[in-house]
């Protein structure tokens, strides 16, 4: 039993979804259950498969031991490559292609300059946020490709799929994905090599392992997720603008933090990311719902960066204090 | 006389301009217990991260049982069966003991192209095992490494090294920064692999710990072996004075 409690208090998640359900219960009573009503379920699950698929990308990328501030950049640059490249002619699905081979480019070269030069990939990322933002509006020429409702087969990724018209295509993408991505982290050998090269790089590189080419495939991964993220937003909004995703990466790093990821890499959990997300995407709109003036939002996300750090340190403290026999003789 | 296990003919190494190791030759003996001594910079590091994979020679060869071998990382250096463990010992504090014993060299239940399911089951079933075949008795595979003690984690260390079937094993300074307890634990391990007939060598600068252990002392200097001799036939004050 000391044992169970123990490990609970050492899962990093565990912080993060308790103050979830108080929340949600929270909201709840003071909008006066207008909080859970179907409409503003509705709400918030369009738009949280694409804060949290950016989100479970730089968990992954973050528990590897790297960073990534070109997310906001990439979720804008995919969508508006596709809608170009569809304007221009290309079927629908072959420009969906090279969005995501851009996006993965764009990882690698994040990932390949950050190991190449062994520079922080603060600074690769920070370079590459400014000009995947640049191509974007580049490609776009200053004016948002207008593609027509239908002409693209949006629905796939954005159309609702029970009757009630509550859950879209993209809660489900989401969730296949991020189960995906769960399960590479934790049942794989690349997962083991993941947790080991962000956990401790001497000993992974003695090991054997090959931290540089595991570190660009996170980096490629984290790109990928957040250009389909955009483009799923962008779908959602059948329109494609230059401008959106700004302020993004910050967002996704902040839901990986709250969600018990380590700066420090090794630490960490999918869904802690996804819990990270829902908690940013709740009170943004449970503040709106409990009629609290919206300017407070990025306050309340900074408040619990910081709380939520200060908590599961604690929490991890107090779980390892915990004396259980780990020897039999 | 047998062929050496390992062997290395004048093998030199330079950092930047710093001539590191200035031609040594040296051969092992299969089964023996290898003392390597030497003060700080005198080239001992350099040499073990040339058999470790972890830095190339940038002259002279090194033969494997008689054959030559080019070790360039340290999966080389691990396929050939020369397992190394550090001072810092190679594991990642906040995984488990059963996926540290079996990172990078993960058994999967299937794989496409080196990337699998791990065998979880087998993994800790194994690292169960291997500890205990090091005389180490641990709870449970899924502790942390970090919340072990340094003794328990060189064990585990050890242990791991021996699930793979090294033929030889360096210890890189294993004994540093450990308690006394703990200290003559890891020398009860070194111990121990000779009589499983596993070659070792045991770097350290604390003569006493490589007295305790080793068959024969080699000391290094400046990047060059200035002995070479049976425990039986030297003394502490002899190999102290050469250094």
């Amino acid at each position: 039993m000391r044992r169970l409690v123990k490990l609970a208090l050492q899962k990093p998640e565990l912080a993060s979804a308790m103050l979830l359900v108080l929340l949600v219960l929270l909201f709840q009573i003071r909008s006066n259950g207008i909080f859970l009503s179907i409409n503003n379920v509705r709400g918030i699950l369009g738009l949280l498969p694409e804060t949290a698929l950016a989100a479970v990308g730089v968990t992954l990328l973050m528990i590897c031991g790297e960073f990534d501030l070109s997310v906001g950049s990439v979720f804008a640059l995919m969508p508006m490559s596709v809608a170009v490249l569809t304007v221009a002619g290309w079927p629908f699905w072959l420009a969906m292609l090279a969005g995501v081979a851009l996006c993965a480019a764009i990882g690698f070269i994040n990932g390949w300059i950050t190991i190449r030069f062994e520079i922080p990939s603060f600074i690769t990322t920070l370079g590459m946020l400014f000009m995947a933002r640049s191509m974007t509006v580049v490609i776009s020429g200053g004016f948002p490709p207008r593609i027509k409702p239908g002409e693209v087969p949006s629905w796939i990724f954005v159309g609702f799929v029970d009757g009630g018209g509550v859950i879209r295509a993209s809660v489900i993408w989401f969730v296949v994905i991020a189960v995906l991505i769960s399960l590479l982290l934790t049942k794989t050998n690349f997962g083991n090599w993941v947790r080991a090269t962000g956990g401790y790089l001497p000993a992974a590189a003695a090991m054997g392992i090959p931290s540089g080419r595991v570190k660009i495939a996170c980096f490629m991964i984290c790109s990928v997720l957040a250009g389909l993220a955009g483009t799923i937003q962008s779908l959602r909004l059948n329109s494609f603008l230059p401008s959106i995703g700004e302020g993004m990466e910050l967002q996704a790093v902040a839901a990986a933090v709250i969600g018990g990821t380590s700066l420090g890499g090794g630490v960490g959990s999918i869904v802690g990311g996804l819990i990270g997300a829902t908690l940013i995407r709740v009170i943004d709109n449970g503040m709106v719902m409990s009629q609290i003036d919206a300017n407070w939002f990025k306050f309340a996300v900074g408040a619990l960066t910081i709380f939520a750090v200060v908590g599961n340190a604690w929490l991890r403290r107090r779980g390892r204090a915990m004396k259980v026999e780990t020897h039999t003789k | 006389m047998t062929t050496p296990i390992i062997e290395t003919r004048d093998l030199h190494k330079w950092y930047s301009g710093v001539h590191a190791l200035k031609g040594v030759s040296l051969k092992v003996e299969k089964g023996e217990a290898l003392g390597l001594v030497g003060d700080n910079g005198a080239g001992k590091s350099t040499l073990i991260n040339i058999l470790s994979g972890l830095h190339r020679q940038d002259q002279g060869e090194i033969l494997l049982d008689g054959k030559q071998v080019d070790i360039r990382n340290p999966k080389d250096s691990m396929r050939l069966g020369i397992e190394t463990i550090y001072q810092y010992n190679s594991m990642v504090p906040l995984m488990t003991i059963s996926r540290n014993v079996f990172v990078g060299r993960e058994p999967l239940k299937w794989s496409i192209g080196g990337f699998g399911i791990l065998d979880e089951k087998k993994m800790r079933d194994d690292s169960v095992k291997a500890i205990a075949d090091v005389d180490l008795h641990l709870r449970s595979p899924d502790a942390l490494v970090g919340e072990l003690s340094g003794g328990q984690r060189q064990g585990v260390a050890i242990a791991r090294a021996m699930h793979f079937k090294s033929k030889v094993m360096i210890l890189d300074e294993p004994t540093n920064h450990l308690s006394v307890k703990e200290t003559s634990k890891v020398i009860g391990f070194v111990k121990g692999l000779k009589a499983q007939g596993v070659t070792s060598i045991f770097i350290s600068h604390n003569m006493h710990h490589v007295f305790a252990c080793c068959d024969r002392i080699v000391a290094m200097a400046l990047g060059q072996i200035v002995l070479d001799k049976p425990v039986s036939e030297t003394s502490i004050e002899e190999v102290s004075e050469k250094l």
